[in-house]
């Protein structure tokens, strides 16, 4: 009974090529564009950035291309630690992950509005002596030298401060006190000066960052000066990029 | 115990017939030329033999088709320079530096060195070395091969690195057992040609056999593994690669990965692309397409499928029972099938059709209803791209679900693709799914 019906039903599809028969199978959308071949990434880091059930998934939309594609090689490489990105990468050409890294870069999306502050005066002043200032006799250079004078990075290697989860850059700040595997290639100058900073100093800046509210147009600046640069080895990661 | 087909295939092929020029230089392409690395200034003669520049690219395109780097490189480090630790339950290996640096690799070395390390599994000083190292596979290679290959390697920049030694557990670690295993086990012996065969065939059997190694995975019972379980260690089961969590389907059956029923150019492109319209590689095979294999000339790809086609139909491995469609076993599929629409159906159909060279099918996909299941969970908790090549540079990907779906919801969309659009094969369980979580390496 039922197997006759469904060979009515093939007759009556192949007789009239009707669509929308139970048999005939919808035929899978897959457009030759960046979105489509980025699907394994935005389960996690979709249009919010996200607490996971095993980390916090940061946001990387906007962020400066030459910052991203670094990561992504980090992650390959074993030089930044988290595993199922590790996996994904693992056989991937350095110039699919620049493809990645350009389409990330571009790709605008609005921030989330900023964390209550939930700092002391005590703390917000330490925080903001670090970020203007910086501190000369443990050679931290203010914050705004490299991340930008509005802290939304400099292209194409720095990375914006605004915007981002307090939580996330706790955990940052503790992996490269920690050393270890993090991070440990490409931008010393960052670990570096993440090592100098206390536990307190770091709480302070991470609390008193996310509180404040993205300025309205969210380009990353230019131009890095040249004591910088060398700092941060610019020179040579400039090499790497097309 | 069964001796290893290898050792069967060898004493079969030993003395038959005059071997056609096997080691005759494939067309070295261009790329591969280039590729060649610059000669060292200061360290060599400054006057070189003319063919040297040639012999050393067509051992750099040897030692692709090997895939030494790929072993002796470790994890972003300096290449050739050895530290890959290779686990197994023997112990971790930790591979040697194989540049010719003269304290820490193998600058000291002559070619009759290498060629004994090749033909012999044995080191400069005479020690037996590890099976770990593919040798009874290289054993094939020829000598005109094996010399290339070290001219090659003589021409990298040398790199001083020493490597932690291997740790090898007790009782493994005992020399005497290694020569044992390696007087019943191991007869070198390079490959004899079938001189009923094509020149074709021959060529490709002497890639998929020697260089290739492509028996240290694919074989049922490896001669590592089967030895060393007389001994009281454990035992693999099938072709479970060793120290992970990934099987390494039979190519000598239909119900695996035996190639008998598709097209020679299926073949090639899955070889040297990584995708194919019936399958797409991941994990491993992913590794040695984007490292080797993608790397041979179309002459030596399309001879490595002309064999792998004709090899013959081994006895299948006995599959896991297909469960009777009760109202309980359809009601998990019921809820298997709710997953699979949810998060699925988008890239892999509705009928489980995928997009040819894009998202791979997975009606009618022996990967999906193979024994063990172990490949499939672990495509759907870790997710994965196939390599990206020359001929399929931005591949498209599977999202990892192990932070999304529990472990049981893994086991029933599981069970279900392997038993929809007419593929029958046994349920995944919830401790299935568990167990390769916890191994997951
Ligand atoms: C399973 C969830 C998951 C998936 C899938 C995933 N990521 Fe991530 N990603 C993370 C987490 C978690 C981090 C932060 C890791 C850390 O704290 O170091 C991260 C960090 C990053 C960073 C660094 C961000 C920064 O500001 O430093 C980049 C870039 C990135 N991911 C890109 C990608 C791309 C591209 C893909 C797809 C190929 C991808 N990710 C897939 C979870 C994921
Ligand atoms: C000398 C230049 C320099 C200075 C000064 C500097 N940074 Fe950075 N910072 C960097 C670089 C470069 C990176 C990117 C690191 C990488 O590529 O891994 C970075 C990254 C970061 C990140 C990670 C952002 C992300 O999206 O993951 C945080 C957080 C951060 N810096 C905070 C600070 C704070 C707070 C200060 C001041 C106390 C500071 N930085 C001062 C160069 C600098
Ligand atoms: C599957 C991984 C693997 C592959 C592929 C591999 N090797 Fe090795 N190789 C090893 C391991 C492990 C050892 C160490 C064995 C031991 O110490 O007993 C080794 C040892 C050696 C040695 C001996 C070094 C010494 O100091 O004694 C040489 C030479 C060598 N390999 C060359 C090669 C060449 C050439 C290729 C490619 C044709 C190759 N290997 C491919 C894993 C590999
Ligand atoms: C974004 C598209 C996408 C989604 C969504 C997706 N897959 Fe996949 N799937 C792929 C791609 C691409 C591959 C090939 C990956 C590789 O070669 O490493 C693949 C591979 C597989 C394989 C291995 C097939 C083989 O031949 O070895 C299985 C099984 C699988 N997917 C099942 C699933 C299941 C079950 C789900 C839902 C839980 C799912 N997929 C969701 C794209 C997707």
């Amino acid at each position: 009974m039922t197997r006759l019906f469904v060979a009515a039903l093939i007759y009556v599809a192949g007789l009239a090529s009707a669509p929308g028969v139970a048999i005939a199978a919808n035929s899978v959308d897959a457009p030759d564009t960046m979105a489509e071949r980025m699907k394994p990434c935005t389960i996690c880091h979709g249009r919010d950035e996200k607490t996971g059930r095993d980390a916090y998934y940061p946001r990387i939309a906007g962020k400066p291309e030459g910052y991203l594609f670094n990561q992504l090689r980090n992650f390959r490489d074993g030089r930044r630690y988290y595993r199922p990105m590790a996996l994904l990468l693992e056989n991937l050409s350095d110039q699919y992950l620049r493809d990645m890294a350009h389409y990330f870069s571009t790709l605008k999306q609005p921030y989330p509005p900023p964390e209550p502050m939930a700092s002391t005066p005590e703390e917000i002043k330490l925080a903001r002596k670090l970020i203007d200032v910086g501190d000369a006799a443990r050679k931290i250079p203010p914050c705004r030298e490299c991340h930008g004078r509005e802290l939304m990075g400099t292209q194409p290697f720095i990375p914006g401060l605004l915007g981002l989860p307090r939580a996330y850059m706790i955990a940052q700040f503790g992996a490269w006190r920690s050393g270890g595997l993090m991070r440990r290639q490409s931008m010393d100058c960052m670990s570096e000066i993440a090592k100098e900073l206390t536990v307190k100093e770091a709480n302070a800046v991470a609390a008193w960052l996310a509180a404040q509210p993205v300025p309205a147009h969210t380009g990353s600046g230019v131009g890095l000066s040249a004591e910088m640069s060398r700092r941060c080895n610019i020179a040579q990661l400039e090499e790497a990029l097309p | 115990m069964k001796p290893s087909l290898f050792i069967v295939v060898s004493f079969l092929l030993t003395g038959l017939g005059v071997p056609p020029d096997l080691s005759s230089a494939p067309a070295v392409q261009e790329k591969a030329v280039s590729a060649a690395p610059a000669p060292q200034t200061g360290a060599k003669p400054v006057a070189k033999a003319a063919g040297a520049g040639l012999l050393e690219a067509r051992g750099a395109y040897l030692a692709r088709a090997g895939n030494c780097m790929g072993c002796h490189t470790a994890q972003g480090g300096r290449p050739y320079a050895g530290g890959r630790s290779l686990s197994t339950p023997f112990g971790t290996f930790v591979t040697p530096n194989i540049t010719p640096d003269k304290t820490t690799g193998i600058g000291r070395w002559s070619a009759d060195d290498f060629w004994k390390a090749m033909h012999e599994g044995k080191s400069r000083d005479g020690r037996p070395l590890y099976p770990a190292f593919p040798y009874t596979e290289y054993t094939k290679v020829t000598r005109q091969d094996s010399d290339a290959i070290f001219s090659h390697l003589q021409a990298l920049p040398p790199v001083t690195q020493n490597n932690p030694p291997s740790r090898i557990k007790a009782p493994y670690n005992l020399q005497p057992l290694l020569s044992l295993w390696r007087t019943v086990y191991f007869k070198p012996g390079v490959y004899q040609a079938e001189p009923a065969k094509s020149a074709e065939w021959n060529r490709g059997a002497y890639l998929v056999q020697g260089l290739g190694h492509c028996s240290a995975c694919h074989e049922e019972r490896n001669p590592l593994t089967g030895t060393w379980s007389i001994e009281g260690g454990e035992t693999l089961e099938g072709g479970q690669i060793m120290g992970s969590n990934w099987y390494a389907p039979a190519l000598t059956s239909s119900l695996e990965a035996g190639l008998t029923e598709w097209p020679v150019e299926e073949i090639v492109q899955l070889l040297t692309t990584g995708v194919s319209p019936r399958a797409t590689t991941s994990g491993p095979m992913a590794e040695v397409v984007r490292h080797s294999l993608q790397h041979l000339t179309k002459e030596d790809a399309r001879a490595m499928a002309v064999y792998l086609k004709s090899l013959p139909e081994s006895k299948p491995r006995p599959k896991a029972n297909a469960p009777a469609l009760t109202e309980q076993v359809r009601g998990w599929l019921q809820q298997g099938a709710d997953i699979y629409k949810q998060h699925c159906q988008d890239c892999h159909g509705d009928l489980g059709q995928g997009v040819p060279g894009i998202y791979p099918p997975l009606a009618g996909n022996r990967s999906v209803t193979m024994t063990p299941p172990v490949n499939v969970i672990r495509s759907v908790l870790n997710g994965g791209y196939p390599p990206s090549t020359a001929g399929n540079q931005r591949p498209y990907g599977m999202p990892p679900f192990a932070q999304v779906l529990h472990d049981g919801e893994v086991a029933l969309v599981l069970s279900y693709v392997r038993n929809a659009w007419g593929n029958r094969a046994s349920l995944v369980t919830t401790a299935q799914v568990d167990r390769s979580r916890e191994g997951m390496h």
